[in-house]
């Protein structure tokens, strides 16, 4: 904007350096002192391009005005900038400060707003630089090669300075390199990035420590490209693993979740399991578990239900069976499956010629759920919500027991061991399989059969519901032979 | 055992260490190398040196002093029955470690945790041994955080925090159920008092410290903890409260959330799939709403649904605002600062931004716009001169307009 047309009269300041702050603050100051208005004045550094209608800025001095103390700070880091316009715009700040020694405040002001976007670059630039920085030892010398963004070298000297006061080190960077021995800073010209060479040990130990902190299972490139952009990756060693890593880490974090179970059956992941279960005390842990559940309050009902019925069987059942939630007497009693419908599930249970002993039998929700009517408690189904904030405690006996086979009676069940709505019909008869292992199987509830008002086909469906646990306990039988 | 290099060892132990959430080195005293014969420096804001692809800082050599482990934990990769490989440092090679890698500029000092071996106290010493190897022997000024070992001698304890900028104590667990649960060996009760030793000593140290410029600071970063989080019961409420609790008791910096992340060898009493990331991220934001922005506890645990779960869609700060519609909208000319803070969008920055310039104008619409980062996030909770959203605070849609769409990074895009 400063050079658009001849500006015959217009004054010319030439700093000494990219980042001459003094040059630029001892020259802003006599010209707004003499009153010359930043539209007369051209900016330029030593070297760079010149402009042939300028004349030499010397300002007899006139009234002096001080200027806030936060806005010098920042005109130290926005005369970094890599913008050829910064001198200016700093400039037509102090130009302002002139006449509203607050007016530096305003941060709605564009002009504020600007500059401070200017200086939050520079900071985040410097920022990097003391981060990226990456040196490396060669004959008793620390050598380090950097890109910055800005004119920022001589602004971070001081940082490695107090870091590193007992080493000698070289920073090199494309403009400008400087060299501390251990007493004093020096400057020299710019450099490539050869000159300063690989052959550091030590960046093997560095990657080596890079690709083993990296946790597979989390992977969140985005935020790593937010922080890291690729930009400086060129002079950082342990860049080059990143595509690798990301490569490899959904098939690490597989090979974590389900190592043995995919690759050598279900069997022997079992046995896997179990032999490495802590201290042996799969019991306790369930235990705990149980005692744990008592407590919960993840849903509104506990609030009204006598007490948690959790599941129960022995730890090491083969089948699990998986009902809707506890009725009104097994509110009572905090057993499952001890109601009506539970006689109807025995009876079942009995002619298919599965022992209830060696079953593991548990709900889906694990309170009560029920409308008052006048004295008797009406079961009402849960809903959605309360289905998802019990599975916790399915999941949780379904990982410590792991079955192999898994029997969700009825579609809340089925709901909640399979994490979607299925229709029974469709699904009933065979097995589905589970991606944490094992598979499920779906019939219906026994308390749909205690509803059929027909006498044959209540006979019927309870046929049909024996003959599914029939080819369960075949199924099972086999799974664990 | 047979015996490792050190390369080999960095990588076993390292690879121990990376469940571990803490990685802050910020917060404490400001030092450097000049007038010593050592390096390193602390400028109160710790430096990232470099990301890992899970997103994570690296600032710190976070490493075990062994792998090896007394203890049987269910959620800890290293506990005894756990079939993963064994190592072991010695003090001095974790000394020099820490030493190459800072006059590298690799990092900004040294985090060390260790399973137990033997006896609590004899880790313990061991811990402390690098600490002070590294503080007397070498000079060094750069940043150290210890684990501490909870059921170790006071003393040793005592020790750890005087060598170090910062001492943690993980309470591992949210509720004491799941921790006799999973880690039936550890004590709830015992972590808690060594907690509050801890905090005793920190508050001497500073108290000795006013009195003679000379005493040595205590953990002049602070103590921090860890929570796991998914493994057991606990909802996001009662995290929330648990953490709170934890930060006015024992004067915690920071409490760290680790989701709990499937581990190779995975014991049987842990679930399977592991909690959605962004669990533990809206819990980092409750933190910061209590910790930057005023919100009690209470009123966080408010923001969370019927079963207590942080809503994962958005965050927790729009989740109250949506829940409180009758707090909104918000005056930028004239409300307070505690109110400013409320609004959704608008970070500490801003508010100030917005407070330092409302002395000089009266602010438009577009005049936020320029002191916020989005402006459309902002929009429905503010009043201006010239803008009133009379309507959109009454939209049952405007959840749906406000949740963020999910987004992917391609990086290896040309
Ligand atoms: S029904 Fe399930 S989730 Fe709800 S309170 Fe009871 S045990 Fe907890």
């Amino acid at each position: 904007m400063l050079r658009e047309g001849p500006m015959i009269d217009a004054h010319r300041v030439t700093l000494a350096a990219q980042d001459d702050f003094e040059g630029w603050r001892d020259a802003a100051r006599d010209l707004a002192e003499a009153g010359v208005p930043p539209s007369a004045i051209i900016w330029r550094v030593d070297g760079g391009p010149d402009d042939l209608f300028a004349t030499d800025a010397t300002q007899p001095k006139g009234a002096s005005f001080a200027v806030p103390r936060a806005f010098i700070d920042l005109a130290k880091s926005v005369v970094c900038h890599s913008d050829p316009e910064r001198f200016a715009l700093l400039y037509a700040m102090l130009w302002k400060l002139r006449t509203n020694r607050n007016a530096f405040e305003d941060r709605a002001d564009p002009l504020v707003d600007r500059l401070e976007r200017l200086a939050k670059e520079v900071r985040r630039d410097v920022h990097k630089m003391h981060a990226f920085v990456r040196f490396r030892e060669i004959n008793d010398r620390f050598v380090a090669f950097f890109e910055p963004d800005h004119h920022i070298v001589r602004h971070t000297a001081g940082f490695f300075v107090r870091r590193f006061t007992n080493m000698r080190w070289s920073i090199l960077t494309p403009e400008l390199s400087i060299y501390w021995d251990g007493e004093a800073l020096t400057e020299g010209p710019g450099a490539a990035r050869a000159e300063a060479p690989g052959g550091d040990p030590l960046e093997a130990m560095w990657k080596t420590y890079y690709a083993s902190i990296f946790n597979p299972a989390r992977l969140k490139v985005g935020a790593m490209l937010k922080e890291m952009p690729k930009k400086y990756w060129r002079n950082m060693p342990e860049t080059s693993l990143v595509q690798p890593l990301i490569a490899n880490a959904r098939t690490r974090e597989l090979e974590m979740i389900d190592r043995a179970a995919a690759k050598t059956g279900l069997k022997h992941a079992l046995e896997a399991e179990r032999s490495i279960e802590p201290g042996g005390n799969l019991r306790a842990s369930w235990e705990a578990l149980f005692k744990e559940a008592r407590g919960c309050t993840r849903c509104d009902l506990y609030k009204h239900a006598t007490q948690t019925v959790f599941g129960e069987g022995p730890l090491d059942a083969s089948i699990m069976f998986v009902g809707e939630q506890p009725g009104d007497q097994e509110d009572l009693a905090g057993r499952p499956f001890v109601g009506p419908a539970g006689q109807v599930f025995d009876e079942a249970l009995e002619k298919a010629g599965i022992p209830r002993s060696q079953v593991y039998v548990t709900n889906a929700v694990k309170h009560f759920k029920f409308e008052q009517k006048g004295k008797k408690r009406v079961h009402s189904k849960p809903n959605a919500g309360e289905i998802e904030a019990c599975r916790w405690w399915i999941d949780q006996e379904r990982s410590l027991i792991r079955p192999p086979v898994t029997v969700a009676l009825g579609a809340t069940a089925a709901r909640s061991v399979l994490d979607k709505v299925v229709t029974i019909s469709k699904v009933r008869g065979s097995p589905i399989p589970l991606a944490e292992g094992g598979e499920c199987w779906v019939t219906v509830h026994p308390s749909f059969l205690l509803r059929i008002p027909e006498p044959e086909r209540r006979v019927e469906e309870r046929q049909k519901f024996v003959d599914d646990l029939k080819r369960i306990r075949d199924r099972a039988e086999k799974l664990t032979a | 055992m047979a015996q490792l290099d050190l390369q080999s060892k960095l990588a076993i132990l390292a690879d121990a260490a990376k469940y571990d959430a803490s990685c802050a080195s910020s917060g404490t005293s400001k030092r450097d190398s000049r007038g010593g014969k050592g390096l390193g420096s602390t400028e109160g804001m710790g430096i990232c040196h470099a990301y890992a692809p899970d997103g994570r800082c690296i600032s710190l050599l976070k490493i075990l002093l062994t792998n090896s482990c007394i203890f049987d934990c269910a959620y800890c990769i290293n506990r005894k029955s756990s079939n993963v490989r064994r190592a072991r440092f010695t003090a001095e090679e974790v000394v020099r470690l820490t030493l190459e890698f800072y006059k590298r500029n690799y990092i900004e000092g040294l985090f060390l945790s260790s399973g137990i071996i033997r006896s609590s106290n004899y880790t313990m010493e061991q811990i402390v041994e690098v600490a002070r190897s590294l503080r007397e022997d070498h000079d060094f000024r750069g940043y150290i955080h210890l684990k501490t070992i909870p059921d170790a001698d006071p003393e040793l304890v005592r020790q750890a925090g005087l060598y170090a900028d910062r001492v943690s104590i993980n309470v591992e667990l949210p509720t004491e159920d799941g921790l006799r649960r999973l880690a039936p060996e550890k004590d709830g009760g015992q972590i808690e008092s060594a907690m509050s030793d801890t905090r005793a000593a920190i508050d001497e140290g500073e108290e000795a410290k006013k009195k003679y410029k000379s005493a040595p600071g205590y953990a002049p970063a602070g103590q921090s903890t860890q929570m796991i989080v998914g493994a057991d019961a606990a909802s996001d409420g009662d995290i929330i409260t648990r953490a709170s609790g934890l930060y006015d008791r024992f004067r915690l910096r920071r409490v760290y959330y680790s989701a709990f992340s499937p581990i190779p060898d995975a014991s049987a009493v842990l679930p399977l799939k592991r909690p959605p990331l962004l669990r533990e991220h809206r819990l980092y934001q409750s933190d910061w709403l209590m910790r930057f922005y005023g919100f009690k506890p209470a009123e966080v645990v408010n923001a969370a649904g019927d079963d207590g779960m942080l809503p994962l869609d958005i965050d927790p700060k729009l989740a109250w605002a949506l829940k409180f519609r009758e707090s909104f909208p918000v005056d930028v000319n004239r409300a307070p600062k505690e109110q400013l803070l409320r609004v959704p969008g608008l970070g500490t920055k801003a508010v100030d931004r917005i407070l330092a310039s409302r002395r000089w104008r009266k602010l438009r619409l577009d005049d936020v716009a320029r002191l916020t980062v989005s402006i459309s996030k902002v929009r429905p909770f503010i009043a201006t001169i010239d803008w009133r959203p009379t309507l959109l605070t009454d939209r049952a849609d405007l959840r749906t307009l406000l949740a963020p769409r999910e987004q992917q990074l391609e990086l290896f895009a040309a």
